[in-house]
């Protein structure tokens, strides 16, 4: 679907509030939205909301040989999905710039700033090391795209338990997740990305852009920091020319809002961990708020399934039996058989001396088989008396007979499929038949 | 718990006291004279390595061998979301409508464990080579979790695709298109399903016209011909054959089915009939969580 373009007065309004410090949703300019981190039931996997806009991040792990060279170390991959719910405008086809630039923003993020050991991935040194993969989806776009993930992403990685392996020697065992507990990743920091947008020409700036804000900006500016006050990577974007004060300026309202994320973000971390260890109920069905009209429960229902058999019985003794397939495979030559005809020749008649050639070669060539259960001449006979209406079923072949005049009828062509034409159907029994091979 | 009190040396079996069992899995049985181990759980302890026969607990090892099944069940039931007889039971349901803010119609349906997200975005704008010039075209988008999609996520669009377009009343939105993307959250057995009613709560969501609800239910038919109702993946995994419905809610009549694995049509059947009786409770589950959202009170 096309974007829906942003309206001249719409533009207008939002570039005027800003001026005079006033946001949409009332925040000031260096507020962030809330943050809600919810946890599942596997290890490594997060949900991350950011106001309103919502990103799913699950981590999984493979061995895999290493890279030829770096023989030493794991092998980390992200990919961020822009899922096609977030924004009706997000078609496979349509993303592509968007989709890149975040794609590289995040990898140079967590993969350049070494935040995670890649060494102490490895298993068998140039034979068997961990691969990371890490996979993010924006389920609602509602600006500031990047840092929510970024901030899935870590968060996904440091609840994330890979199995536990163990080497002696040449030999490696890899415990399964009965046999011993899954072990952590090592993460030496939590780099987190901010992102500031400027408008007017860099005159003034707002911290963590709603979509509207986005749409009307200059240019962006995100720094990603983990809670040392380290730069892990900074980009400015958007061709908007920025003073160096400026960006001293951005760094250290990004200092402490990554340190804000970061203590949010251990919380959760050891709130999921207390809750797991306890044995009490995690996972998202626990983090869906009960207050909510929109959100509903039901607990655990028994079935009552003791009279199915019952039913069951009922139903196939009404049933008819199903009707005999007869197909006459003609074999033409080792290993090439023929079943039916297709659909009868539309053009128009053939020449008889084309006819005839046809009807000779087959006869020459062919080896023809007899039906398995029901013998050819029979068949042939029942249907030709039929004068009842045939009924046609969905398939596009239609139930033809060619009856040659002088000699015996051989190529017939009869629908394995269809029970219909046979006898007089009932209809519930049949009817699920036809549908389930139509679904299959 | 009864107690079994043998007193040395006169032989007398006294009965010390007659309440019935702490553990809840013994009754007494006064005929017997002893703890006798509910039938039902027969099967459990045939999983668990026990004979099929009912068990009797008399003297001084009672006490013991029927705490170590205690334990075991519980331990057991802690690995599998709650004890399940031969009588079924669907998991715990939840359902979220309404949570993201770009689609026209959202929902998040959750069955034990496993939890999908679907949006809904229609009637909209459709590309002209799609276009259909009765009816609406309907999309079906699935994503897995991890990896790129495949072509069992291609199979389960189509087979999710067939069913709303039995039901979405496309001819009273021409030329325009439906999608309906879902997004897998966790799965832990009963995906197709769990998927089914997403869908079906995020088009309610967004309002598009249907002529009928429909509901995804599961069945599994493990080795000795035992019926499941939505198996976990473990059960799954096990099961001779695994079978999916989509019913429609006004009939109970089917719209589609998928199974995978070997069966006869005695227990086709029978899994058809437990899936319509399941699919009842799932109705009336969506009823509830709409009136929850609708009523004034």
């Amino acid at each position: 679907m096309k974007e829906t373009p942003l309206s001249n007065c719409e533009r207008r309004f939002l570039l005027r509030a800003i001026e005079e410090k006033k946001r949409l949703d009332g925040r000031q300019t260096y507020d962030y939205r809330n943050i809600k981190i919810s946890f599942g039931t596997d290890y490594g996997c997060c949900i991350v909301e950011l106001g309103k806009t919502r990103v799913l991040g699950q981590v999984s792990c493979e061995l895999v040989s290493p890279k030829l060279n770096r023989a030493t170390e794991g092998i980390l991959f992200f990919n961020l999905e822009l899922s096609q719910m977030a924004a009706p405008a997000f078609e496979p086809g349509r993303q592509s710039d968007l989709l890149v630039k975040l794609n590289r923003l995040l990898e140079r993020c967590l993969r350049n700033s070494k935040c995670i050991d890649t060494e102490s991935l490895c298993v068998v040194a140039g034979e068997k090391v961990w691969q990371i993969r890490v996979d993010l989806h924006l389920l609602n776009h509602d600006g500031n795209i990047i840092d929510a993930a970024s901030i899935a992403a870590i968060v996904a990685l440091c609840h994330f338990r890979r199995p536990d392996v163990s080497v002696q020697g040449d030999e490696v065992t890899l415990y399964t997740l009965e046999e011993r507990d899954p072990v952590p990743l090592s993460i030496h920091h939590m780099p987190i990305c901010v992102s500031f947008a400027f408008f007017q020409q860099g005159t003034y700036l707002l911290v963590d852009p709603s979509e509207r804000e986005e749409r009307v900006m200059d240019g962006l500016l995100v720094i990603a920091m983990n809670k040392h006050r380290e730069i892990c990577t900074i980009q400015s974007s958007g061709g908007i020319m920025l003073l160096k004060d400026q960006v001293l300026r951005c760094s250290k309202i990004a200092g402490v809002k990554v340190v804000e994320i970061t203590e949010l973000i251990q919380k959760a971390l050891e709130n999921d961990q207390k809750v797991r260890k306890e044995g009490g109920k995690f996972g998202f069905a626990e983090s869906m708020a009960n207050q909510r009209i929109t959100a509903f429960k039901m607990e655990k229902a028994p079935i009552d399934t003791s009279d199915v058999e019952e039913k069951a019985e009922e139903i196939i003794s009404e049933a008819e039996p199903p009707s005999e397939v007869v197909s006459k495979p003609v074999l033409w030559t080792p290993g090439t058989a023929q079943i039916g005809e297709g659909i009868e020749n539309s053009w128009g008649h053939l020449e008889d001396s084309e006819k005839e050639d046809e009807d000779e070669g087959g006869n020459d060539e062919a080896v023809i088989l007899d039906g398995i259960k029901m013998d050819a001449g029979v068949d042939v006979s029942h249907i030709g008396s039929q004068d009842a209406p045939i009924v046609l079923s969905d398939s596009e072949e239609e139930e033809m007979i060619i009856l040659e005049p002088d000699k015996n009828p051989k190529k017939i062509r009869t629908q394995t499929i269809s029970a219909t034409q046979v006898k007089a159907p009932s209809k519930k029994p049949v009817k699920k038949r036809k549908k389930k091979r139509a679904a299959n | 718990m009864a107690f079994l009190d043998f007193r040395g040396g006169s032989g007398r079996v006294q009965i010390v006291s007659k309440r019935r069992a702490t553990c809840g899995r013994h009754s007494w049985s006064p005929r017997v004279g002893a703890c006798v181990q509910r039938t039902h759980l027969v099967r459990k302890r045939a999983l668990l390595g026990g004979s099929n026969k009912p068990r009797l607990h008399v003297g001084s090892g009672a006490m013991e061998g029927a705490m170590q099944t205690e334990s075991k069940i519980r331990a057991d039931s802690r690995t599998e979301p709650g004890p399940r007889g031969p009588g079924c039971s669907l998991r715990h349901f939840a359902c979220e409508q309404n949570l993201l803010s770009r689609p026209d119609g959202s929902a998040s349906f959750l069955q034990g464990d496993t939890s999908v997200l679907a949006g809904v975005y229609g009637p909209a704008e459709v590309k002209i080579s799609k276009e259909i010039f009765n009816k609406a075209t309907l999309e079906v988008i699935l994503r897995p979790k991890t990896g790129l999609p495949g072509v069992a996520e291609k199979s389960r669009e189509r087979l999710i695709r067939n069913t709303c377009e039995a039901v979405v009343l496309g001819a009273l939105h021409p030329r325009t298109s439906i999608t309906v993307v879902l997004q897998v959250v966790s799965d832990a057995g009963s995906l197709l399903a769990c998927c089914l009613n997403a869908a079906c709560m995020a088009l309610v969501d967004a309002g598009v016209p249907m002529r009928a609800l429909f509901c995804g239910v599961t069945c599994a038919l493990d080795s000795d011909g035992t019926l499941m109702l939505d198996p976990t993946a473990k059960q799954e995994k096990e099961a001779r054959a695994v079978l999916t419905f989509a019913l429609d809610s006004v009939e109970r009549k089917l719209l589609m089915s998928t199974t995978k694995g070997l069966y006869s049509d005695a227990e086709l059947q029978q899994c058809l009939a437990a899936a319509q009786t399941a699919s009842t409770h799932v109705f009336r589950f969506y009823r509830e969580s709409l009136q929850r959202r609708y009523s004034k009170s």
